[in-house]
């Protein structure tokens, strides 16, 4: 794609064929960033537009998964709780996990459901994708209310190490960049991607410590290989965070190397692939 | 790194598309197992897989250019010649195969109006969006937000949704916002196709401030008239190549007359006519352009003949062979037979089985620009008619040196005649 000399006065743009794998201009997203501003606005306006609930659908999301998770896994299966009570064990781990399932579900069809944008005007294509990571960050934000709340009513203390909420969505939002990274840049050739996804999340889900405590997984080299799976990390993290208990110290490690090695190799591969995406999504 | 008084500059730019690639949109992994299967299969059997020229078209091929800064450059050529990908290269959207170029300055596109209007949103929000996504300020947008609703019209709506205004208040607003974005090159495709004819007028003055404005516009139009009256210079596009760079009159006249754009001709099989025709049989229908060309696509300013070949097998007594005009939104402009005058509806009062050739010349500095519609008619007036078909064939004119082109405004009416007009004085105050 070309290169933009953004600072000086008169800017250049070059056109020639591109090859080979390239990273990611920062500048030149900097750049644009009032674009990444207006694209996560609108996904956020348009998302409950028509809604009676509107907003309140963020908060309703995880109210209602996190009863019918009481019921079912709480009172009926009776799975382990890590001593805590079953409904605030279920939603600390559930509003991440909600993070980052929209996150996928938006990013991941975000290219193909813009093709008029991509086929019409030039901006670094990776905006498509990270302002609909963005946009689902205000419904996580929102919902974080929640627990606060639910922590109130169950009384229970609230401490300092709150603040590593903080590094842990980032890294969940980076998780769900990495993964639609990959996807949507995928989608645009193969359309298969959008009929795989919602079984990946509801893989991904069980493959993740949100009905079952960590301590299900046996210790030891099978929970480092548990642990590759980024969500793993951040869930773990957050319970630690809000409620003690084991602190996420390797689990918490792996899971960052992973998201590491994902979002690097999402990036060079959603570069390799943009300059195709005018000509064939 | 290019002259500073250059803003474009393409050198070899060739892009290539691998057929299928655009057309068959919903690529699936299946397609993609089964095409990697077939090839495994192929070599296994030992025959080489290696059509890879003819599974590609070059859509665009060692294209070179430039443009100065401020100039207006015209891009014409038949849908196919490669006008769109050259924009879509220039614009950044799609990336050449080969070649290299430059361009200076902020460039925007006006590809399509109204990218990336979202329907829930309202008139105001969809401004601030569009505007973003041209690669404006916020700031920008801001500044010019009073003057982009004033020239939309649509001031009542601004807080509705576009997913209720008409299409035109639609169109108007978003040409609205790309008309106030001020790129130091703008490239124009064929955004005057839409609207009314008060909208196309206003466009039209929009884009000639622009490129008096001194910014550097590439555009792209079917309208020959517009053409000449927004660009100084133009390109002749053909097969992804460059046949021509020539000041706009010239490259005009070029295109028209080398009968570049596609053949007006048609040719009845047998099958097509209905038995109820015979004995009438019509064979071909075709425009002539001044110098006898086929022609799809013909002057205003010059004679354009139309002819009509047809058998007749047995003698027909009374028959009349002609056509009605038609604009391509369905008004009648006039219809003529072949015996309209005295003389020859005398002397044709029977004709003998034969082959014939109907030759009718419309004068020049008649027709407007726009496309027009032929439908032919065969009958024996009060007898019988033998064959009708009223969408025959198609043509364009073109208005370039009609009277009043010196004003950027299309002209309502499907006529253009040469009038004679007098002005007096009749004293002074």
């Amino acid at each position: 794609m070309a290169e933009a000399n953004l600072n000086s006065a008169a800017q250049v743009v070059t056109l020639k064929p591109t090859k080979g794998w390239l990273g990611i201009d920062l500048k030149e997203l900097w750049h644009y960033r009032e674009l990444i501003y207006f694209l996560t606005w609108r996904d956020i306006k348009v998302r409950y537009k028509q809604a009676v609930l509107g907003i309140a659908w963020s908060v309703l999301q995880p109210v209602l998964t996190t009863a019918i998770m009481t019921v079912v896994f709480g009172i009926l299966l009776k799975v382990e709780s890590d001593g805590l009570p079953y409904p605030v064990f279920a939603l600390s781990a559930l509003l991440p996990w909600h993070l980052f399932q929209l996150s996928l579900q938006k990013s991941s069809i975000s290219l193909v459901g813009n093709a008029n944008l991509l086929t019409k005007v030039y901006f670094p294509r990776v905006i498509i994708p990270l302002s609909s990571v963005l946009a689902a960050l205000v419904d996580f934000f929102i919902s974080l209310v929640l627990l606060f709340i639910t922590m109130a009513i169950y009384k229970i203390p609230l401490t300092w190490s709150v603040l590593w909420v903080i590094p842990l969505t980032l890294l969940s939002v980076l998780a769900a960049l990495a993964v639609g990274l990959w996807l949507s840049a995928l989608n645009v050739q193969y359309r298969d991607v959008q009929q795989m996804v919602p079984f990946l999340i509801q893989i991904w889900m069980y493959a993740t410590p949100i009905v079952y405590p960590i301590t299900t997984i046996p210790e030891g080299t099978f929970r480092y290989i548990y642990s590759l799976n980024p969500m793993v990390g951040v869930v773990q993290g957050f319970r630690w965070a809000f409620f003690g208990g084991s602190p996420p110290d390797m689990t918490l490690l792996i899971s960052s190397l992973a998201v590491l090695v994902l979002l690097v190799s999402g990036l060079f591969f959603f570069r390799r692939m943009e300059k195709t995406f005018a000509d064939v999504v | 790194m290019m002259d500073s008084d250059l803003s474009i500059l393409v050198r070899g730019i060739g892009k290539r598309y691998k057929i299928g690639a655009t057309q068959q949109r919903t690529d699936t992994l299946r397609d993609l197992i089964t095409a990697q299967a077939a090839r495994i299969g192929s070599s296994l059997r030992g025959k080489n897989h290696r059509s890879d020229e003819a599974d590609h078209i070059w859509a665009l091929r060692d294209v070179n250019f430039e443009v100065k800064r401020g100039q207006a450059l015209g891009i014409i050529g038949r849908n196919g010649a490669g006008k769109s990908t050259l924009l879509k290269v220039l614009s950044r959207v799609t990336d050449p195969t080969e070649g290299y170029g430059e361009l200076r300055g902020r460039v925007g596109s006006l590809l399509e109006v109204g990218t990336g209007f979202h329907p829930e949103l309202t008139g105001r929000e969809n401004i601030l969006l569009n505007g973003a996504i041209l690669g404006m300020h916020k700031k920008e947008i801001e500044a010019r937000f009073d003057e982009i609703v004033a020239f939309s019209e649509v001031e009542k709506f601004i807080d509705t949704p576009v997913k209720r205004y008409s299409s035109g208040m639609y169109l108007r607003l978003a040409f609205a916002v790309a008309a106030h974005l001020e790129p130091e090159i703008l490239v124009v495709d064929e955004v005057l196709a839409v609207g009314d004819a008060d909208f196309q007028r206003k466009c039209l003055g929009k884009m000639g401030d622009v490129a008096n404005s001194g910014r550097t516009v590439l555009f792209v139009s079917h309208n020959m008239s517009a053409i000449l009256r927004l660009t100084q210079d133009s390109i002749v596009l053909d097969k992804g190549k460059v046949l021509l760079r020539a000041p706009s009159s010239e490259a005009v006249d070029f295109y028209l007359n080398r009968g570049l754009s596609k053949l007006g001709e048609r040719f009845w099989e047998e099958d097509e006519v209905p038995v109820s025709s015979v004995p009438f049989r019509p064979l071909a229908i075709r425009i002539l352009d001044k110098t006898g060309q086929v022609s799809d696509s013909v002057r205003s300013v010059e004679p354009i003949r139309i002819e009509i070949d047809y058998e007749l097998t047995e003698d027909v007594t009374g028959l009349r062979v002609g056509y009605y005009l038609f604009t391509t939104r369905g008004e009648p402009v006039f219809t003529s037979f072949d015996i309209d005058s005295e003389e020859l509806f005398k002397e044709y009062t029977a004709r003998p089985k034969g082959i014939y050739t109907s030759r009718c010349t419309i004068p020049p500095d008649t027709l407007n620009e726009g496309r027009f519609l032929l439908g032919i008619n065969a009958s024996s007036y009060g007898i019988r008619r033998y064959f009708q078909d009223d969408q025959a064939l198609s043509f364009s004119v073109d208005a370039s040196g009609a009277p009043g082109t010196h004003w950027p405004e299309p002209r309502p009416g499907p006529v253009r005649p040469v009038l004679g007009w007098e002005i007096e004085q009749k004293g002074s105050t």
